[in-house]
């Protein structure tokens, strides 16, 4: 069995932080139902490559699949009130949790609020997931990951000092508020067996955030330091870096934070005599000769494999990595020991690696089991079976528009 | 400060032992924000974290780590020397009325101590125990040592960031430790679930490489789908057309960056629009911006010519605008796009406040009270907060060894003598 069976949760979401907060979840087997409609599909099916052979199409989105396995997939146009409001109440009755992650403000117009919702399952649990949060000044204002996590912070922590910031892939903190806010469902689920009360969360992904960054928000706040980018120094290490290797766009990253490991590097070196002078006897003098370090090291590594310099400086006890490229993710040995991937077949994207989450447990192991569904392919199944609509009700919703 | 109760929390009733590293601080401290009662064990003479900077007014000083505060507050703090045999019988005693063990020790050293999961558990079914580390506990990298920059090189995150030409970068504050911690956090309560129904504890295996995969989003799926290789492009977006061409990302402004995307799919339209309106309000839209079809364009089959020449005007409009009044009119005229914030803005951004977000945090010893970033969530029932700072070394000592394991005041100086705490 596993940890979440029986668990009901339904999401009118998109893109990735609603959706993969329910991925989670799924992974775990709660039973998750995600709500599109074929007038407005998720976004990541309609406008978000990579699609299967550079082919747009709605069932060929890797982002979607990514974020969608194990889901049960249904389509209720939420513009055909009142019909289609009904029918998102009697989903929402028979669910222990909601997620959400529209626009603050959006549930409300379709008469969806957590307050509306409550009239029919006083104790529902319902995440809340968006931008700034559902209130304050700021709190319509939509917006991505890929651009609040400049609002954030982070960008503004990454690139060299003096130049552009740089970006950090996707929407970046979209999922760092995943992880803040499947902790909360599942604290919430835990408050309601022992309490009987619902909930109702309020995730701001600003907010969630802000937590990574606390040290250097305290660090403003006493010493006044604006913390500023410097690409891939750290004060506490030295050497500190990526390293060139062998091969075309190879690097391995190095870093030295103790007397031993530094030691330990030197002799890996075979101690060459720029490295016993007074410029890098200790961690201080390395910092001041820190440009000159990293040339001293990255002449080294260049005439090694990447890997032969992890392995090797692993063995000698200096922490060493190779810099994967997407490319090697599929086939990194350790990855693939755990392993990280679960590959499963799609009609239409063909074999797909579906990700496991980043912790195993050792009495319920987690999926994926099930490819990420089609637009609507659960339609009958969930509103027959599950909702238990008669055949008349259910072809009757779908002639209106209701479920389209 | 209003007197608060870590009653009010949503895991008030669970009791946390907290024996990591800067790796996993965060799992504990998301636990503790719950309200969970956490309690942190550090090596006699207090964690090597302690090190960490920055420090309180810069004087390095254990007791003074503002990376400690950050992510250690809402636990109390207890010493404890593994590798002594009664600091093992103690550490067994705590851990049979416990709900949570978290640790980060490198994978086999609980077991040599034989404090591991599988004797752990025999006298407490219940338990759950996360053990973080960069690879996990089995694998041939298990054993590997990493600090950020090498899990972040080996995720593969750091082939996705930095200019082309110069080496793949990490974001210089250290991340993969607080993303590692957060997701912890939600592995340690999917167990915790399962053991709430069943009464079945076990064991949590967390690797932040994998935890990193997440930080990337997709960027591996156009390898798995298209056999195409995402890499590090700098400040330019790629891979949201299907022609790849790439969308600028970051426009220097009068005092700083902004971070401005040309999209697509409705909300893109929908800014793309309302930006040439204030451009034009300003004199400043050229006519064949103002003359687009936005409801035709798409982003997904965009060229990057196309791409460039609407790109020149704006980078020349962004040149004369600040940072502050781009925040104003994107939230005004409800467009995508936000300033390149610093810490500093982050505090001045009135959202923040009318959240009620920053929590004063009284350090008595210090004689100061310090802002901390708030709850990570507000919940209509229960609570989720900052409840008291860091602990110092060995604060709670007393109240638990002689409070809850009924040990004397002889006791424990006597353990404190054998260096056991």
């Amino acid at each position: 069995m596993q940890s979440l069976k029986g668990v009901k949760i339904v999401e009118f979401a998109a893109f990735a932080a609603g959706p993969a907060v329910g991925k989670h979840l799924a992974d775990h087997g709660a039973t998750v139902v995600h709500i599109e409609s074929k007038v407005r599909p998720d976004g990541f099916r309609t406008h978000y490559p990579p699609y299967k052979d550079n082919i747009h199409g709605l069932n060929r989105s890797g982002l979607f699949a990514l974020c969608n396995n194990d889901k049960l997939d249904i389509t209720i146009n939420l513009k055909k009130a009142p019909k289609a409001t009904e029918l998102a109440k009697k989903i929402v009755a028979w669910a222990d949790v909601v997620i959400e992650n529209f626009s603050p403000g959006t549930m409300a117009r379709l008469g969806l609020a957590y307050q509306d919702l409550k009239k029919i399952k006083p104790d529902l649990i319902m995440l809340s997931s968006s931008n700034l949060g559902q209130s304050g000044p700021h709190a319509h204002h939509a917006g991505f990951g890929s651009q609040l996590s400049s609002l954030a912070g982070f960008t503004n922590l990454t690139g060299y000092p003096g130049g552009s910031p740089q970006i950090l892939y996707g929407p970046y903190i979209d999922y760092i508020a995943v992880a803040y806010g499947a902790v909360a469902i599942l604290a919430a689920l835990d408050y309601r067996k022992r309490t009987g009360k619902g909930n109702h969360i309020d995730t701001a992904q600003y907010e969630t955030g802000l937590q990574y960054l606390a040290p250097i928000l305290l660090d403003y706040k006493i010493n006044g330091r604006v913390a500023a980018r410097n690409a891939n120094r750290d004060p506490h290490a030295a050497p500190h870096g990526a390293y060139p290797c062998q091969g075309d766009d190879r690097w391995c990253a190095i870093s030295v934070s103790s007397e031993s490991e530094w030691k330990a590097l030197c002799r890996f070196m075979g101690n060459p005599s720029w490295s016993a002078g007074k410029k890098f006897a200790s961690h201080e003098s390395r910092k001041a000769n820190e440009d000159e370090l990293d040339r001293h090291v990255g002449a080294w590594t260049s005439g090694l494999s990447a890997h032969d310099v992890m392995e090797k400086l692993q063995k000698a006890g200096v922490k060493a990595g190779v810099v994967n490229r997407m490319c090697d993710v599929y086939e990194d040995p350790q990855l693939k020991s755990r392993p990280q991937w679960v590959e499963l077949d799609h009609p239409e994207i063909g074999n797909m690696h579906y990700q496991r989450p980043p912790f195993l447990l050792g009495k319920t192991p987690p999926g994926p089991a099930q490819r990420d569904p089609l637009l609507g392919e659960h339609n009958e199944y969930f509103y027959r079976e599950l909702l238990g609509l008669s055949r008349i009700e259910y072809e009757e919703l779908v002639k209106e528009g209701v479920i389209d | 400060m209003v007197a608060v109760d870590r009653n009010e929390g949503l895991l008030a009733p669970f009791r946390v032992l907290d024996l990591t590293d800067e790796l996993g601080f965060l799992c504990g401290k998301i636990l503790g924000d719950l309200g969970a009662d956490v309690i942190k064990i550090e090596r006699p003479g207090g964690d090597p974290a302690r090190r960490l900077g920055p420090f309180f007014k810069d004087e390095r000083d254990p007791e003074k780590s503002l990376y400690w505060f950050g992510f250690n507050n809402n636990k109390r703090g207890i010493t404890l020397n593994l590798e002594s045999p009664k600091g093992r019988e103690i550490f067994s005693q705590l851990a049979a009325k416990a709900d949570f063990v978290v640790e980060t020790f490198t994978p086999g050293y609980l077991d040599k101590l034989k404090i591991g999961f599988p004797v752990l558990s025999k006298k407490n079914s219940r338990l759950v125990h996360t053990s973080i580390t960069p690879f996990g506990q089995t694998g041939p990298y298990s054993k590997f040592h990493a600090s950020d920059i090498e899990i972040m090189a080996l995720s593969g995150c750091m082939s996705l960031t930095g200019d082309p030409d110069r080496p793949p970068l990490r974001v210089t504050f250290p991340q993969s430790y607080a993303w590692t911690g957060s997701y912890a956090a939600m592995g340690a309560l999917i167990a915790h679930h399962y053991r709430q129904d069943t009464g079945q504890g076990q064991h949590v295996d967390v690797s932040a490489q994998a935890t990193m995969l997440w930080a990337f989003s997709h960027a591996h799926t156009f390898w798995d789908l298209n056999r195409h290789l995402e890499q590090r492009a700098g400040s330019f977006m790629t891979g949201r057309s299907i022609t790849g061409a790439k969308m600028r990302v970051f426009w220097p402004c009068q005092d700083g960056y902004l971070n401005f995307i040309i999209y697509g799919g409705e909300a893109g339209r929908r800014t793309n629009q309302a930006l040439v309106a204030w451009m034009d309000s300003k004199g400043g839209a050229p006519d064949f911006l103002k003359q687009k079809d936005w409801q035709s364009f798409d982003i997904a089959k965009v060229t990057q010519e196309e791409i460039d020449r609407m790109e020149e005007p704006i980078a020349r409009f962004f040149a004369g605008v600040t940072k502050a009044e781009f925040f104003k009119e994107v939230v005004k005229r409800e467009m995508l796009g936000y300033p390149v914030a610093s810490v500093k803005e982050i505090f001045e951004d009135p959202q923040h406040g009318a959240r009620d977000f920053w929590q004063e945090v009284d350090h008595p010893e210090l004689g100061v009270s310090m802002t901390y970033p708030g709850g990570f969530a507000k919940f209509s029932a229960g609570a989720c907060r900052v409840w008291r700072r860091a602990p110092l070394i060995g604060e709670h000592n007393r109240e638990v060894y002689c409070g809850e394991l009924g040990m004397t005041k002889k006791e424990l100086d006597k353990l404190r003598k054998e260096k056991v705490i």
